[in-house]
């Protein structure tokens, strides 16, 4: 068995854990041995180690087969147990280009942030922009109006691609869309064409995101919002590209934590070798 | 001669019936709710009832706030920015500057001696620095919104509200409520920062005294200290800051309705 690198995303949702096994080349391209997630809550040291557990549990591993382990997201500064920390700008440019070759800008879209990436050809950050200050064209939108329309959250998604006529949601502000939303059922509208409306409105915010690094194909998305073929539709024809999501999408920033992890590592045995 | 006004806010509709001396002789206040006809409808009938007369009475009735089109029996719409300043002109004729928060948006009116609206700005895109924003820090802490200003008073060691998005305020009071910060303190932070907030509108229009608190909001003692101690000086406060924009509604039905020399209008006509 190969090394064992343990990536932790610390969301402001959801904390994922990745476990990664470093393959016969060691070139840290390996398999992944484990993929958890935990509601991250208030405490964000408290998520990270049950979210790692977990992954522990599924791959049938101690933690002291671990032999590194890298922290990235949100709360990462506070994953008592990590040997390095990453931004998310980093590991989710890094998991989007293992997942997708050929992504030349990543969108990460999470519960309270959403970021744009432009990556060079070698898969390095190139330049980003975020927005870590409105909830308008995060998944907090999403969040919000699926409470007001008693929604459970996998469901909008689905229930938005069956919508014939979209209403417009003209708030931006997550808080005053809640209210906007109500008015709408109120005047009989169909849930799906309100929820279609919201999937548009948020697209709108993130385009606005991308533009200012540039589109360029392949665009990858990643984040939570992967999960919701409503907003990837939406935002594939706001773009007018194809967006590169697969089930691991979630986990990109994982992915990228543990590959950079591997890095580290054998820099580090350079090192103590030399 | 008897009018009324009729200000459908985001949150609450409220209603004021006056005579032709300027007396109020009744008042209504309904939560707007959905149905924002209903609500209206509502009040109105609640201030006819309170002055013990019937809608036939009134002659001439004045639509205003951000539902005021919902006003099916109004005569004449009139912007909120507008009734804030007549009303607050009416009763602090000293007023230059109006800081007006409701339900779902904040305003700063600078106006003329009368009441004549110089300029203004107002936040009405994102529900930061608004009655909302408040209302959301109770729903999160589970405290009455009466509660909030009263208990934000006793903090001793505020704490720094760092979001501006309210939905993110949300999480944060409760990371801080998860590490037992006490809630006077997060509290008094949400109120300063209302109050940041308010002071950039403000310092737009540009302040000049005396200065004039009106909105739900303004009922909150803690966003008055917390806007006060920013200012530097004393705001003028009304028990009836949250019929303000009503009255102004009022003030304007009885200057139109003088000038038309309106005769009362049987109801049932008006609303067929």
């Amino acid at each position: 068995m190969g090394r064992i690198v343990a990536g932790i995303d610390v969301g402001s949702r959801m904390t994922k854990a990745l476990l990664l096994e470093e393959d016969g080349a060691g070139t840290g391209f390996g398999a992944i041995l484990a993929r958890a997630s935990t509601v991250t809550g208030a405490w964000f040291a408290r998520a990270a180690e049950t979210a790692f557990a977990q992954a522990l549990a599924q791959a049938g591993l101690a933690r002291e087969q671990v032999a590194y382990v890298v922290s990235t997201g949100y709360g990462r500064t506070q994953v008592p147990f990590r040997d390095l920390q990453l931004t998310e700008i980093t590991s989710h440019a890094t998991g989007a280009v293992r997942l997708f070759p050929l992504t030349r800008t990543v969108l990460d879209v999470g519960a309270q942030n959403a970021r744009a990436i432009q990556v060079t050809e070698e898969g390095r950050v190139k330049s980003f922009r975020m927005n870590d200050k409105c909830a308008s064209g995060t998944g907090r939108f999403l969040e919000r109006v699926a409470r007001a329309l008693e929604v459970e959250l996998d469901e909008i998604g689905p229930l938005s691609l069956r919508s014939r006529e979209p209403r417009q949601i003209s708030s931006i502000c997550a808080v005053l869309a809640e209210s906007e939303v109500i008015n709408l059922v109120t005047q009989d509208a169909p849930i799906e064409d309100i929820l279609r409306g919201t999937h548009l409105s948020i697209s709108e915010r993130l385009m606005g995101l991308v533009r200012q690094v540039g589109v360029r194909p392949e665009v990858t998305l990643t984040g939570g919002v992967t999960k919701n073929p409503g907003l990837v539709k939406a935002l594939e024809e706001r773009l007018g590209l194809p967006l590169n999501v697969c089930a691991d999408s979630e986990y990109a920033g994982t992915l990228g934590a543990a590959l950079l992890g591997f890095v580290r590592l054998r820099k580090k045995e350079k090192e103590t070798a030399a | 001669m008897i009018v009324a006004g009729v200000d459908v806010g985001s949150t609450a509709t409220k209603a004021v019936v006056m005579d032709e001396n300027l007396r109020v002789l009744g008042r209504g206040l309904v939560p707007t709710g959905a149905n924002v006809t209903r609500a209206a409808e509502r009040v109105f009938a609640v201030a006819i009832a309170e002055a013990g007369l019937n809608d036939c009475d009134v002659s001439y009735i004045v639509g205003t706030g951000y539902g005021r089109y919902k006003v099916s029996f109004g005569h004449a719409q009139i912007t909120e920015i507008s009734c804030h300043a007549r009303g607050a002109a009416f009763l602090f004729p000293e007023t230059r500057t109006i800081v007006d928060i409701g339900g779902q948006d904040t305003k700063a009116i600078r106006i003329a001696a009368g009441g004549e609206v110089l300029d203004f700005s107002m936040n009405d895109k994102c529900a930061a620095g608004t009655g909302r924003f408040l209302e959301s820090a109770a729903q999160v802490m589970g405290i009455e919104l009466e509660e909030l200003g009263p208990l934000s008073l006793a903090s001793r060691l505020p704490l720094k509200i760092t979001n501006v998005c309210t939905v993110f305020v949300e999480t944060e009071i409760m990371s801080h409520l998860a590490r037992g910060k006490k809630p006077e303190d997060i509290l008094r932070g949400v109120h300063n920062s209302i109050a940041s907030r308010t002071m950039a509108l403000l310092r737009r229009v540009g302040i000049e005294e005396a200065v004039t608190f009106t909105g739900g909001v303004a009922r909150n003692g803690g966003i008055v200290e917390a806007l006060e101690e920013r200012l530097g000086v004393k705001l003028r406060l009304s028990p009836d800051s949250q019929f303000i924009g009503a009255l102004g509604a009022a003030l304007f039905a009885l200057e139109r309705s003088n000038a038309l020399g309106t005769q009362p209008l049987h109801a049932a006509e008006q609303r067929g």
